[in-house]
């Protein structure tokens, strides 16, 4: 699929636009972490995933979990701007009885699966890519997990079948922020060396700059890297990428933004997205 | 009638494996538990309808969960103890919340592994289960049950928990009973008292109705082999005209088909004398399953003789 990369990276900024402004307005979310997500999930979206309104009931297709439940706003704007639902109805999100609460949900159209807690979705896309080998299907399935996640044993038993079955289907894709809710995540509980762990399991293991268009479109299409093994995407981000006072900062992992920070985060977006008119 | 068939368990693995030979859609995960499971034949016969992942129940769960949203109709088997405590968030989450149409199999279940202990004994799976929503739960009394459900899971279009136990059991029904997950099947109707139990434990309420028959006393038994959801409508009626009435179960008196009653009768107006019997709170005794029950008041002779001194 070619697609255009200034297209996309605009996209990129219009997203954080709606997730800083859904956050603002619901007065709830996972600012940081939507934020350095939402590059790889425009990326799969409008470039490689081919997931539609149109298809989603369809079994043969490509699937997407989205693991790391907590940034939810960032798959709920991609998912709105692909067509699944319209934004008035995404801004009811945080609404008492609205569909759209803090974490996805299938209530949500184009949302594949229940997620928030972590250390479910991967054990979930090995049974879809399972699924599809057993179809002889050509179909993928991506999965996204946080990093903070991986300390969830139940993420290291799903690997264990998805080398196992040789799931080269499989796209594990790591939104290494480096930051959890408590802090650095070598701090916390340290995960490095990741590349060897997830090599030590099975997989084949890349790195890429998680916030860059160019880069992603081009690992994602690169795709299984080796037959008969699965893949895992090691993403190198920043936590709450794109607004110069989010970036980098703990406090932010569900922080809300005051009036002056929603301001100066919009302000900040719309000088970059001028560049792209 | 009363003459004893094979275990459940057996029954399970056999009604599965025709199933699974008759629909390519059908998957089995096991978690190192096909032995447990009686799978062995299974995974021999249809070696690709089989996906082992281990001992990793959180694991099999979720696959499981994946599976089905990938088109398949899956039975996740592993010993009911791991299945429900181990991987409860992962039934709660992936299979409940998401609605997967799973049929989770909890082998080996509650008391069966006797002296291995409680690590290994499921007497909090109704409870916990019933706390989800969008989950069925069912504990099969006899081989009719035991394969009849497995029948009716093929189609069933919501998440399935269903528990076995090991030791073969007496043959309660006939051939050709009308059965339905969520209908409970009354196996005598009789006067002033009622006996409802599910699982392993309602042969133990027929041989106490046996007992009680010899002393001039007609128990009307139930097999409520759907803990949730709970046949009210079978059960109100029953209760409605007895005057005392005992749930028995192979599970804490916490949580399970006792409360379940309970919960009922005080919310019915229904005036009656009521016991539960199933395993109090306590550090459980240690013993086979049938000692173990024998000494939590369920054995027919105690099941009897406190019917016997409840109707006065």
């Amino acid at each position: 699929m070619s697609v255009d990369q200034k297209f996309l990276e605009k996209k990129s900024l219009k997203y954080r636009r709606t997730i800083i402004e859904i956050i603002y307005n619901s007065g709830a979310g996972h600012t940081g972490g939507s934020l350095s997500c939402i590059d790889i999930l425009n990326v799969l979206y409008n470039g490689i995933l081919e997931i539609t309104p149109n298809n989603f009931t369809n079994i043969e297709r490509n699937n997407y979990i989205h693991s790391k439940g907590h940034s939810v706003e960032a798959l709920y704007t991609v998912l709105c701007d692909v067509g699944f639902f319209k934004k008035e109805d995404l801004n009811t999100l945080n609404a008492f009885d609205s569909h759209f609460i803090g974490h996805p949900t299938k209530k949500v159209l184009g949302v594949e699966h229940n997620t928030g807690a972590l250390g479910h979705g991967l054990s979930v896309a090995v049974g879809l890519a399972l699924a599809k080998k057993k179809d002889k299907s050509k179909k993928k399935v991506f999965t996204l997990l946080g990093d903070g996640e991986l300390s969830e044993g139940s993420v290291w038993e799903a690997c264990t079948s998805a080398s196992k079955y040789q799931l080269d289907n499989l796209i594990v894709v790591v939104d290494r922020n480096h930051l959890q809710i408590t802090g650095k995540t070598e701090d916390v509980n340290p995960i490095e060396p990741l590349d060897e762990k997830f090599k030590s399991f099975g997989f084949n293991v890349e790195f890429v700059n998680g916030n860059n268009i160019f880069e992603l479109l081009e690992i994602f299409q690169k795709v299984p890297f080796t037959t008969g093994k699965p893949n895992a995407i090691i993403a190198n981000t920043i936590k709450g990428c794109g607004i110069s006072f989010i970036e980098n900062k703990i406090s932010w992992h569900h922080k809300v933004p005051t009036d002056e920070e929603y301001r100066n985060a919009i302000k900040e977006l719309d000088e970059k997205l001028i560049k792209y008119e | 009638m009363n003459d004893i068939g094979k275990p459940n368990l057996e029954i399970f693995a056999d009604t599965l494996l025709d199933q699974a030979k008759i629909n390519q859609n059908i998957l089995v995960v096991t978690s190192d538990s096909r032995g447990s499971g009686k799978l062995v034949n299974f995974g021999k016969e249809l070696p690709d309808q089989i996906i082992e992942v281990g001992i990793a129940e959180q694991n099999l769960v979720g696959i499981s969960a994946g599976l089905s949203a990938g088109g398949k109709k899956v039975f996740g088997v592993s010993p009911a103890s791991f299945l429900t405590a181990r991987s409860i968030e992962q039934i709660k989450n992936d299979i409940c919340y998401s609605n997967q149409p799973v049929v989770l199999v909890g082998i080996s279940a509650g008391i069966s592994y006797g002296q291995l202990g409680s690590t290994h004994h499921s007497i909090h799976d109704f409870a916990s289960l019933r706390t989800f929503n969008n989950i069925s739960i069912v504990a099969p009394a006899d081989n009719f049950e035991a394969s009849e459900v497995i029948k009716a899971s093929v189609g069933y279009d919501k998440p399935l928990y269903i528990r076995y136990g090991k030791k073969p059991m007496m043959n309660i029904h006939s051939p050709g009973t009308n059965f339905q997950i969520g209908k409970a099947m009354t196996v005598s109707e009789g006067e002033d008292i009622t006996l409802v139990s599910t699982g392993e434990t309602v042969q133990r309420a027929i041989l106490a109705g046996e007992i009680l028959k010899t002393k001039g006393i007609n128990p009307t038994i139930i097999s409520m082999h759907t803990i949730k959801p709970f046949d009210k409508d079978i059960f109100i009626k029953m209760a409605k005209k007895s005057k005392v009435l005992i749930s028995i179960e192979e599970h804490s008196i916490y949580g399970g088909l006792g409360e379940q009653c309970a919960n009922i009768i005080a919310q019915n107006k229904i005036n009656l004398d009521f016991k539960i019997l199933g395993i109090p709170d306590e550090y459980i005794v240690n013993g086979s399953q049938a000692d173990v029950l024998d000494h939590y008041n369920m054995s027919p002779e105690k099941i009897a003789a406190l019917s016997a001194q409840m109707l006065g």
